[in-house]
């Protein structure tokens, strides 16, 4: 028995979005309350477009998209309150510190101030950016403005964080301090919702994986599951997205089990 | 053939480039048919040759005979104003020959000479600015021409060689603040002295003409008795470029050759170090940044105060928006020391400093309006915060007018101190000046990043026109409001149809 669509993380249903054809076509996407989900798929598979509509950065065409039982388009301030979205290409202000970037972002979501600055000095450290806490954004490496971004999109402790391509450009030791951290996380009750083009990420990170390719989900399960619906031969998750983004157009309910 | 990587190669790319951006420059960004944007520029060129008609039909007697002196010293002034504008631009081109990134990685990495690459660069900027100077200056040389004699055509001759001089000198000045003040300081500090070089000279030659006769005119002050008596005879060599530029044929030939020489040492001086200075800028743009104050303790805001501060600590930490900001505020000054020496002693004063306030804080509010609303360099942020649109932008448009309070207020004290009742008029203007600008910067909103600020009146014309119309009329109401009369009703309905209009057309408007 289906569970009910409030105990959903993230419910989106029939999302359709199009620019010169479609990006997003149809899509049914679930994602439950505590799970790692990491979306994958080849480049222009509509991944981006899906999780942008989500964060509300775009305006689907049609369809529903549910955070928390708060329907995202009816009441787009609701669903952000519990929701943080990080790019691949954080946008952060170069005249300010990471420290005032936290400051910033603490009264957006209108932190209390004593909570915001206990939660900005425990990211700071756990981060290790506490030797560039007073240092302009301007100067910062590529992986430290990712962590700065990161901070910020865990200020204020969503319950769902949305993540386009989060380890694009970051050395291992961020890379694994990112996982760790968002591991940590998952383990305390918030979801997370991923994509990725680096397949041994959402082999070791995720608890499920959706492949998406010509805008729609076309297989979805666990690492053992997709292997089994590639068939047999395909061992690795490499070779079971290899073969199941081949036959792109299908849908998921269109594969064989 | 040309080999691939040549100089003649290099130039190739550099002048397609060019040519695209010159169409978005034309096009406004839009896509249009090669036939409307011909159209387009020659309604454009038609309409400034008739200007300039207007401008030169009252003195064919002039062109028509021997140049003498008061002609020679009034050209003379006037090819320095318009080195002083190209020097300007030249300073920005070097600077962002040196700063922008673009192409210039794949370049520096690639196994091409580096000073190939600069050399181009250089020769491409002289003929840039050549063209671009000659938007305004080929009008007049063609109807002096046509009252003169062909031999006025020679103008485009002194404006390409005042091109080239502009870049060798704007190449020997940036490297030279390179060298004294570090690659990391240069940047920000040859925009400055560029903005400076630029309305310097216009200014200063305005509050001359202000202080000796009491005017605005630059021609009063060139051709007037007290210049002429100090000015050298016309065999003078300072009269090159003046004598070239009405028809000598001798003097254009020693110009260009000169200036060719300067452009062409600038080259065979400064390209072989080009990749160095070029490394060096690029080591200075991801050196660590500054270290600010200790940030002060986390305080409760909401997101509007958040926003708010955000949007002013941005402002303060940005020498170079400040300066440009500012800047525009700077070609009011001689406009107000005009009105404040003419009128001192009649003791209405104050009420003609209403109309340049209400100017100037609508050309500032428009600038300021465009940082906050466009030129917002972290749109996802903001757009996945749990705020609503309606709300950062009331927040933003609230930081642009607590700015526009900042600067303004000392002015409002004082006026209200000596003229309560043009305190109250020159408020109104302000606020309704400031206002207009704000709506126009919404209607056309974009995204942008901060540093795009000096395109924006490039990326719409039509905003910038009516954030310029909107105060101009404004101001007309506070002077009118100020000197007590009714009569200012009418500006303020043009200012209306204006506003009204400019939303009729705007972007907003049209996507309903």
């Amino acid at each position: 028995m289906p569970e009910p669509a409030s105990s959903a993380a993230l419910d989106i249903r029939d999302l359709a979005k199009s620019f010169e054809r479609p990006a997003v076509d149809g899509l049914q996407l679930r994602v439950a309350a505590g799970e790692y989900y990491t979306l994958l798929g080849p480049n222009g598979a509509g991944k981006t477009t899906t999780l942008r509509m989500v964060a509300g950065l775009l305006k689907p065409d049609r369809g529903s998209i549910a955070v928390f039982g708060v329907d995202a388009l009816a009441d787009p301030v609701a669903a952000k309150r519990v929701m943080a979205w990080l790019s691949d290409e954080p946008m952060i202000y170069d005249k300010l510190t990471p420290l005032e970037y936290l400051q910033f972002v603490g009264g957006l979501w209108s932190v209390p101030s004593e909570l915001a600055a206990v939660r900005a000095g425990d990211l700071i450290g756990w981060l290790g950016l506490g030797p560039y806490a007073d240092t302009r954004c301007e100067g910062l490496s590529k992986g430290t403005r990712q962590k700065v971004a990161l901070a910020g999109a865990l200020l204020h402790e969503p319950r769902l964080i949305i993540l386009d391509e989060p380890f694009t450009g970051l050395d291992a030791a961020a890379a694994r301090l990112v996982k760790d951290v968002l591991r940590q996380r998952v383990a305390a009750g918030c979801s997370v919702v991923m994509t990725t083009h680096i397949l041994e990420v959402a082999e070791r990170m995720a608890d499920r994986i959706g492949v998406m390719a010509g805008g729609r989900l076309v297989a979805e399960g666990t690492l053992d599951e997709l292997r089994r619906r590639a068939g047999p031969g395909n061992t690795s998750l490499e070779d079971a997205f290899l073969a199941l983004t081949a036959d792109g157009a299908k849908p998921a309910g269109a594969l064989a089990a | 053939m040309t080999g691939a990587a040549s100089v003649t190669w290099f130039a190739r790319h550099e002048a397609r480039l060019a040519w695209r951006d010159w169409r978005v420059l034309l096009s406004g960004g839009r896509r249009r048919r090669n036939v409307t944007l011909a159209l387009g520029f020659g309604c454009f060129v038609a309409f400034l040759h008739a200007l300039a008609y207007g401008g030169l039909a009252r003195s064919t007697a002039l062109l028509t005979g021997p140049p003498d002196k008061r002609m020679l010293v009034y050209v003379t002034g006037t090819l320095v104003l318009y080195f002083s504008l190209m020097l300007s631009q030249a300073m920005e081109a070097v600077t962002r020959a040196f700063y922008a990134r673009g192409d210039l990685e794949l370049i520096l990495t690639s196994p091409v000479p580096a000073w190939r690459v600069f050399a181009v660069r250089l020769a491409a900027m002289a003929v840039t600015i050549t063209l671009m100077s000659l938007a305004l200056a080929a009008p007049v040389i063609d109807i002096a021409a046509w009252f003169g004699g062909l031999a006025y055509l020679q103008g485009y001759g002194v404006v390409a060689a005042m091109a080239m001089l502009s870049v060798a000198i704007a190449a020997m000045l940036t490297i030279w603040l390179f060298r004294l003040i570090g690659p990391r300081r240069t940047r920000v500090a040859a925009q400055i002295v560029a903005a400076v070089i630029g309305a310097s000279f216009v200014i200063g030659l305005q509050f001359a003409a202000i202080g000796s006769y009491g005017s605005l005119s630059r021609t009063a002050f060139l051709q007037s008795d007290a210049v002429m008596s100090r000015a050298p005879g016309p065999g003078n060599p300072l009269y090159l470029a003046a004598r070239a530029a009405v028809g000598d044929g001798v003097a254009l030939a020693i110009l260009l050759v000169v200036c060719a020489a300067a452009l062409a040492a600038a080259i065979v001086a400064y390209a072989p170090r080009f990749g160095e200075f070029a490394l060096a800028a690029g080591g200075a743009s991801v050196a660590p940044g500054r270290r600010a104050r200790r940030s002060a303790a986390f305080r409760t805001a909401s997101p509007a105060r958040a926003l708010r501060r955000k949007e002013w600590v941005l402002l303060l930490r940005d020498p170079w928006l400040m300066s440009q900001s500012l800047m525009q505020l700077l070609y009011l000054l001689p406009p107000i020391f005009l009105l404040y020496r003419s009128f001192y002693e009649t003791g209405r004063a104050s009420t003609l400093l209403t109309p340049v306030l209400v100017m100037a804080a609508g050309q500032l509010a428009g600038g300021l309006a465009w940082l906050a609303i466009s030129g917002e360099d972290a749109p996802e942020l903001i757009a996945s915060a749990p705020v609503t649109a309606a709300r950062v932008l009331r927040a933003k448009v609230e930081a642009v007018f607590g700015a526009i309070g900042i600067v303004f207020a000392p002015f409002l004290a004082v006026l209200a101190i000596t003229d309560p009742g043009t305190a109250l008029a020159t408020l109104l203007g302000i606020a309704l000046s400031a206002g207009s600008a704000t709506l126009i910067q919404f209607w056309f909103r974009g995204q942008a990043k901060r540093a795009y600020f000096r395109r924006r009146q490039t990326s719409s014309r039509i905003a910038t026109i009516a954030e310029a119309l909107s105060s101009i009329t404004w101001a007309g109401v506070g002077a009118l409001a100020a000197a007590g009369t009714l009569l200012a009703v009418i500006p303020a309905v043009i200012a209306v149809l204006i506003l009204a209009g400019t939303w009729a057309i705007s972007p907003t408007h049209g996507t309903g």
